[in-house]
């Protein structure tokens, strides 16, 4: 499981809140997750309001909220295989 | 440690010793944290130095956390570093209070953004001590009723003009003179 950047990611959406990242996820996908602050993914640490929804998608693919100061939040979907798995297996299931 | 420049007094003698709640004749310098949202909003600038300097002279060990563009417009502002010190990447910040490489004692948040809320939501999440958050800009008001955490708040809907935030920060800190 390498660096987001590194493993290239499609936007879902753009210059966004948490509250609607959130809201999409919860909209558009089955399989949810819930991190906290400072979880670990992709080399990064999760930035936002716990509970952070997450996103599996198929076998391979995560979605997730990325946040940049300047930029607000973004959704991105990320297909890495590892990360499918470290998300099943360190996230929650409910908030 | 006092960082008053020669010929200058310090905050410390002006206030007797009572400012931020340090005292440091009896204890060892603490850390304290400024953590700075995106630098579009011009009275941040003001308020971040404002606050190192009265930081500085209080005692603090003071770290200043931001994106690259704060950065630049701090080492820009203050070339002789009389109220920067330490200087910290946003994101690298956050990985060290996440792995607990970086434990502050008392840790100020701009806000003026719902990124702003972001991020000020996951160091308080990471961080249990006292927090003062300053939320300012347009949307202050909005922005305010996101934030629902355990903290010392000061908001103003200022974009121009630092001086009605910086007067509510004195009081809550014990620096008016």
């Amino acid at each position: 499981m390498g660096c987001v950047q590194n493993l290239g990611y499609e936007v879902i959406l753009e210059y966004t809140s948490f509250k609607e990242c959130r809201a999409y996820i919860e909209k558009h996908f089955s399989e949810i997750y819930f991190v906290d602050p400072g979880f670990l993914l992709f080399e990064k640490r999760m930035i936002g309001v716990p509970p952070i929804a997450l996103a599996i998608e198929g076998e391979d693919t995560v979605i997730l909220p990325y946040t940049k100061p300047c930029f607000g939040t973004y959704l991105l979907r990320v297909r890495d295989e590892e990360g499918v798995a470290y998300v099943r297996e360190n996230a929650r299931r409910k908030p | 440690m006092s960082s008053g420049i020669a010929g200058r007094p310090s905050a410390i003698m002006l206030s007797q010793g009572k400012v931020s709640g340090l005292q440091i004749q009896d204890e060892e310098p603490k850390d304290a944290l400024i953590v700075l949202g995106c630098p579009e909003v011009p009275v941040q600038q003001a308020l971040a130095l404002y606050l190192a300097d009265r930081l500085n002279d209080d005692g603090w060990n003071l770290t200043i956390a931001g994106n690259p563009a704060v950065l630049h417009l701090l080492k820009v502002s203050d070339p002789k570093k009389v109220y920067i010190r330490e200087l910290v990447e946003l994101e690298r910040c956050i990985e060290e209070v996440s792995a607990e490489q970086r434990i502050p004692d008392l840790v100020f948040s701009f806000v003026h953004s719902d990124a702003g809320v972001s991020y000020t939501q996951t160091i308080r999440f990471l961080f249990q001590g006292r927090m003062v958050v300053l939320v300012f800009g347009r949307n202050a008001e909005e922005l305010t009723t996101d934030l629902e955490i355990p903290c010392d708040l000061v908001m103003d809907p200022a974009v121009h003009n630092p001086n009605k935030i910086r007067r509510r920060l004195d009081q809550l800190m014990g620096w008016v003179t």
